[in-house]
C-alpha cells in the first residue's frame, strides 16, 4: 500500500506543525491555487509505513550483500550518529570558517590520510560521488592540456571492460572515447594500446585492480606509453579496496585519481547514495583541483576557494560538497588507523580468494582462472546458461530466496553470464561457505529442474518485476484519481 | 582487528583451502617495486569508539554554536525526529542502488512516493530519483535543454544574474566542454527582479533555453508567468529553479505562464535534510512526459511481478552510463538516496497543510526580522520587489565588518553580497525561518544596534 492510499483528508501529524499563519506580502497572480498530492496522515502510520518499507529491502546490516566493485562492507553506526552532532550537521554553509574549525580540521586531516594512502600530492574532498570525481578528474586533465596550448588532444582512450561512467565521462570533458581490449588472461592489450596512443591522446582511465577482478601487471609499462605519447593516466578508484596500504595509485604513475569513499571509506550506500568522490592528484596537476580544498594557516584552517586558485576546474556543487559523508569516512579512518588499514586490503583478498577456490571445487567455471582474485573476481555460467538454460540472472534470483543479495551481473559486459562477486573484509568464512553452499545447491536444482530457477524468487515481498512493462507502459508517479477505498 | 571477523583458526583453514602460505602471497601478482612497507604515521594509529568519539565530540562542541541568520540557499528548518530515526534504519542505510528490485522494494516504493510527491509539488509528470544537488541539477537541465530541443543549433542559454551565483559558476564548469553560451540576463536594481523587457533584444533568435528562479536569489519572487511565456514564444525550452518549500505557497513551475515550464529543479535540503555544511543536500528535476527519455539520473516505475501483482523497479535505463555508456544522458550513478528517503518521510510527516505552515511562518519571520533591523538607523532594504524567505539589506557601514562583530556576539547575521555583487557592496542577505521565536529576532536586532553604534563610535 502506498503512504497516498493511507490518507484521509483531515487528519495531520500536527506535532510536528508550526502554528498556522497567513503568509503575508505574496502576490495572489503567484500564490498556490491547489495544494499538492502530500498524504494526510498521522505520524505513526508515517513511522509504520516506512518502518514496514525498510522491512522490504535486503542491506548490509541484515544480508550478505557481495556486489562487485561496490564493496559493500559493514558500515559502522558511529560513523554516522557522530557526522550527526549538533555541532557538524546543524551548521550552515555560509556560516564563517571561524564557526567550523572542529569540522576544518577533520576535513583537513581527511585531506592528509587520502593522499598517504593513495601516493598523490594533493587532495580535494569536493566531488559528491564517484562520476563527479571522474569528471573533476577528467576535466583537470583537459584543463592541463589547454593550459600549455596542446588542444590537439582529442581522445581518452578507455578498456572494453570499463565502468560505464569511464566513457560518459569522457564525453562530457567533450572528448572522444576510444577504446581497448582486455586480453583473455584480463590484462589489457599492450600492443592494442601502443597502436592507440598518439598526439590526438589526452590520457587514459583505468582502473587497477581493473573491473575483471585483477590486477594490472603491467602498470608501470602502460604508464610509460601514455605518458610518452603527452598524455596523462586517469585512476577510477573504484577497486581501492583491494590495495589500500599495499601499493598506491600515485606510486603506479596515475596523475589522478578519484576515490569512492562510500566503498572502500565504509560510508553507506543509503539505496543509492550520497556517495563522496574526492579526487587526488600528482604534481602538475595541482593547480587544478577542484575547490573547495581546505588550507591549514598556523593553527587555524579555512575553505580555499577560487581566488586563492585561480586555475582551478571550479566549484562542482554549491556548497563544499558531501561533507556529512567526509565525516562518516574521517571517522571510519580513524578508527581503523594505519594498520586497520593495511588489514583491509588483506582480508577482502583473502575472502575473494578463498571463495573463488571453494566454488571453482563446486564446479563453477572462472573467467580468469589462472589468475589471482584481487578484493573480487569472476565467474561465468555460460555453461549452464548454454547447457540448462540457467542464466546469471536465474542464479542470482534464486540466491534472493536463499537469503543472499546476489553479485553484480552482466558486468563487465565482455565476460558471458557472469557473476562478479565481492565478498569484502567484513564478512566472516561461515557467510562465506553458506553462500559457496547456496550456489552449489542452485547448480542441483537447475540440473534438476530449471524452472524451480525461472520462478524464482518465491519468498520476498516481490515475484520477478516486469521490467519491459515497466518501460512501455510508465507509471511514474501515482495519480489522486486511482483512490481508493 | 576492527570489523574483520576471522579468528586465527578460520584464516589457516582459508589459507590451506587456497593452497597458500601466508596472505602476503596472495599479493604476488603486484610488482614488487610497486609495493610499500605500510603507511606512513600520515595515518594516524586507530582509536577505539570510546576514543573516537571523545575526539568528534570535541570538534562539534565548538563548532556553530551561534544563531543562525542565513539562508542564501540552504535553509535550517525543523526535522521531526521520526525522520532520520527511520531514514537511517540499517535496512535503507546500507542498501545499494536497487538493482535488484525484488530485493529492494522498500527503497523502490520510497522513491516512487518520493516521485509522485515532488512532480506534484511542481505540478509536472515527473520527477527523477534525485541528483547530486542543486547546483549540479541546474547544470544536468541545461545539458538535458540541449538534447531535448533538437532543432536549436544555438546551445544558447539566457540566465537571469538573480539565479544563485553559486549555481551560476557549477553551471559553467560542468557544461564548459560541451559548446554551450550562457548569457546573463540583468536585474531592476529597483524591484531585484529579471528585467524581462531585457529579452526583447532577443526576439527572434535561437535560443536553447530561459532559466528562471523562484524566488530568485535575493528572495524576491520573478515575473514567472511573462518569463514562462517569453520562452515558449520563442521555442526556448524554459528551466525553472525553484526551492520546493517554497512551493507550498507558490504556483508550481508546471502552472507558470500559458503551459507551464519545460523543466523544474532545484535544491531539495529545505525538506528535511540537516545543513550540513552544505552537504550532502540532494537536487531534483521533474519535466514533462514529452521530456521523460531525456531526464538524467534514475528513475523508478511501478509494474507487475510474474503473480500480477504491483511492484517496483527502475526504468528507462537505457538512458544511463551502464547501458548507453558514452551516449548516456548523464554520467551520473550514484545519487543522494538516502537524502531523498529523508525527503519523502518529511514530507509524509507534514503533509500539505505542514509545509504551508512551514513556508508561511518562514515568510512571516523574514518580513518580521526585516522590518526590526529597518527600524535601525543605517538598514535599508535594498528591493521593493515581494519577498519570500530571503530578503537583502543595505547597510550604511560596511557588511563583512558588521557580519565578523555580529558572530562575535553569537550571531550568524547573513551572507554578504559584495562578492558576487559587487553593486552590492554593503548589503546582506539575511533569513528567519520558522526555527526563528520572537526572542531571537529581537535578540537579532539588539546585536546589530550595537554593532552599528560600535563600528559608528570607531
Amino acid at each position: 500500500m502506498l503512504i497516498f492510499e493511507q490518507s484521509r483528508s483531515g487528519r495531520k501529524a500536527v506535532g510536528q506543525m508550526p502554528a498556522k499563519v497567513e503568509a503575508t506580502g505574496i502576490p495572489a497572480a503567484l500564490q498556490r491555487k491547489s495544494a499538492p498530492t502530500l498524504p494526510a496522515v498521522s505520524e505513526m502510520q508515517v513511522v509504520r509505513h516506512y518502518t514496514r518499507l525498510s522491512q522490504k529491502n535486503f542491506s548490509i546490516d541484515t544480508q550478505f550483500y557481495p556486489l562487485g566493485s561496490c564493496t559493500m562492507k559493514y558500515n559502522p553506526r558511529i560513523c554516522n550518529s557522530m557526522a550527526l552532532l549538533p555541532g557538524l550537521a546543524g551548521r550552515h554553509p555560509y556560516a564563517p570558517d571561524s564557526s567550523g574549525q572542529g569540522l576544518l580540521a577533520c576535513m583537513y586531516d581527511l585531506q592528509e590520510i587520502l593522499k598517504e594512502v593513495t601516493g598523490m600530492c594533493g587532495v580535494s574532498l569536493a566531488p559528491a560521488a564517484g562520476a563527479q570525481g571522474e569528471f573533476a578528474g577528467m576535466a583537470m586533465i583537459r584543463a592541463y592540456h589547454d593550459a600549455n596550448g596542446d588542444d590537439g588532444r582529442t581522445e581518452v582512450i578507455v578498456p572494453d571492460a570499463a565502468h560505464g561512467t569511464n566513457p560518459a565521462t569522457a564525453v562530457m570533458c567533450g572528448y572522444k572515447v576510444k577504446e581497448i581490449p582486455t586480453r583473455s588472461d584480463g590484462d589489457i592489450d599492450i600492443d592494442a594500446l601502443k597502436a592507440a596512443v598518439g598526439p590526438q591522446t589526452a590520457g587514459i582511465m583505468l582502473t587497477n585492480p581493473s573491473t575483471v577482478g585483477v590486477f594490472e601487471r603491467r602498470i608501470k609499462e602502460i604508464a610509460r606509453i601514455v605518458h610518452d605519447a603527452g598524455g596523462l593516466l586517469y585512476y577510477d578508484g573504484a577497486n581501492l579496496n583491494a590495495i589500500l596500504g599495499k601499493v598506491r595509485p600515485g606510486d603506479m604513475g596515475f596523475d589522478v585519481i578519484h576515490m569512492n569513499l562510500h566503498k572502500t571509506f565504509s560510508t553507506p550506500h543509503g539505496g543509492g547514495g550520497p556517495g563522496a568522490g574526492p579526487v587526488g592528484v600528482s604534481e602538475r596537476l595541482m593547480p587544478f583541483m577542484p575547490i573547495p580544498t581546505v588550507a591549514k594557516e598556523g593553527d587555524k584552517f579555512r575553505w580555499l576557494t577560487e581566488k586563492d586558485c585561480p586555475q582551478t576546474i571550479g566549484r562542482l556543487s554549491a556548497f563544499s560538497g558531501n561533507i556529512g559523508v567526509l565525516l562518516r569516512a574521517y571517522v571510519y579512518a580513524r578508527l581503523l588507523g594505519r594498520e586497520g588499514m593495511e588489514r583491509v586490503a588483506e582480508y577482502a583478498t583473502l575472502n575473494a580468494n578463498y571463495m573463488m577456490v571453494m566454488l571453482k571445487k563446486a564446479g563453477f567455471e572462472m573467467a580468469y582462472p589462472e589468475r589471482r582474485a584481487t578484493h573480487e573476481f569472476i565467474l561465468t555460467l555460460k555453461k549452464e546458461a548454454k547447457e540448462q538454460n540457467a542464466t546469471a540472472m536465474d542464479f542470482a534470483k534464486r540466491l534472493l530466496d536463499y537469503g543472499f543479495h546476489a553479485p553484480t551481473t552482466y558486468f563487465p559486459l565482455l565476460v558471458p553470464e557472469c557473476f562478479l562477486i565481492e565478498p569484502t573484509e567484513t564478512e566472516a568464512k561461515s557467510e562465506l561457505d553458506g553462500f559457496i553452499d547456496a550456489m552449489a545447491r542452485i547448480k542441483a536444482e537447475a540440473e534438476e529442474n530449471v524452472d524451480q530457477l525461472k520462478g524464482a524468487p518465491y519468498t520476498l515481498p516481490s515475484r520477478r518485476l516486469d521490467d519491459v512493462r515497466a518501460a512501455r507502459e510508465l507509471d511514474l508517479t501515482w495519480k489522486p484519481e486511482e483512490t481508493n477505498v | 582487528m576492527p570489523f574483520i571477523p576471522h579468528t586465527e583458526q578460520d584464516e589457516k583453514e582459508m589459507l590451506a583451502a587456497i593452497g597458500v602460505n601466508s596472505i602476503e602471497d596472495l599479493f604476488d601478482e603486484i610488482p614488487a617495486e610497486l609495493r610499500i612497507d605500510g603507511l606512513s604515521d600520515a595515518v594516524p594509529a586507530g582509536l577505539n569508539e570510546m576514543g573516537v568519539a571523545r575526539l568528534m565530540g570535541e570538534c562539534a562542541a565548538g563548532d556553530a554554536t551561534g544563531l543562525n541568520f542565513i539562508g542564501a540557499g540552504a535553509y535550517e528548518h525543523h526535522i521531526p525526529q521520526a525522520v532520520w530515526d527511520i531514514t537511517t534504519r540499517g535496512e535503507f542505510y546500507s542498501a545499494y542502488t536497487p538493482y535488484q528490485a525484488e530485493a529492494s522494494q522498500g527503497t523502490l516504493q520510497v522513491v516512487y512516493e518520493y516521485q509522485t510527491m515532488m512532480a506534484s509539488l511542481n505540478a509536472l509528470d515527473v520527477s527523477n530519483a534525485s541528483l547530486y544537488d542543486g547546483a549540479s541539477a541546474l547544470a544536468e537541465a541545461v545539458l538535458m535543454a540541449v538534447r531535448a530541443h533538437r532543432k536549436s543549433k544555438s546551445k544558447r542559454i539566457l540566465m537571469p544574474s538573480t539565479v544563485h551565483p553559486a549555481y551560476r559558476t557549477v553551471v559553467k564548469n560542468i557544461v564548459r566542454n560541451q559548446g554551450l553560451t550562457i548569457e546573463e540576463l540583468p536585474y531592476c536594481a529597483e524591484s531585484g527582479k529579471t528585467l524581462v523587457a531585457e529579452l526583447a533584444k532577443y526576439e527572434g533568435e535561437d535560443i536553447t533555453a530561459l532559466v528562471i528562479p523562484q524566488p530568485n536569489f535575493f528572495g524576491v519572487l520573478e515575473d514567472v508567468n511573462a518569463l514562462t511565456d517569453w520562452a515558449a514564444n520563442n521555442n526556448a525550452i524554459s528551466i525553472a529553479v525553484v526551492n520546493p518549500m517554497a512551493l507550498a505557497l507558490l504556483t508550481p513551475p508546471g502552472e507558470w505562464g500559458e503551459a507551464g515550464v519545460d523543466i523544474a529543479c532545484g535544491e531539495g535540503q529545505s525538506l528535511g535534510v540537516p545543513l550540513s555544511s552544505g552537504g550532502p543536500y540532494y537536487g531534483f528535476m521533474c519535466c514533462k512526459q514529452k521530456h521523460v527519455r531525456q531526464l538524467p539520473g534514475r528513475i523508478i516505475g511501478r509494474t507487475v511481478d510474474l503473480d500480477g501483482k504491483p511492484g517496483f523497479a527502475l526504468t528507462l535505463q537505457a538512458r544511463e552510463q551502464h547501458i548507453r555508456r558514452s551516449k548516456a544522458t548523464s554520467n551520473i550513478c550514484t545519487n543522494q538516496g538516502l537524502m531523498v528517503t529523508a525527503s519523502t518521510i518529511y514530507m509524509s510527516l507534514m503533509g500539505a497543510e505542514g509545509l504551508a505552515r512551514v513556508a508561511s511562518q518562514s515568510v512571516n519571520n523574514t518580513q518580521a526580522l526585516t522590518e526590526k533591523l529597518c527600524a535601525l538607523d543605517g538598514v535599508e532594504q535594498a528591493f521593493s520587489g515581494a519577498g519570500f524567505h530571503d530578503r537583502v539589506l543595505r547597510l550604511t557601514k560596511p557588511a563583512a565588518g558588521v557580519l565578523e562583530a555580529l558572530t562575535d556576539q553569537g550571531i550568524y547575521g547573513g551572507y554578504a553580497m559584495a562578492e558576487q555583487y559587487p553593486e552590492l557592496a554593503d548589503c546582506i542577505s539575511v533569513c528567519a525561518t520558522e526555527t526563528k521565536t520572537e526572542a531571537d529576532l529581537n535578540a537579532y536586532a539588539s546585536a546589530l544596534a550595537a554593532v552599528l553604534a560600535d563600528v559608528e563610535a570607531a
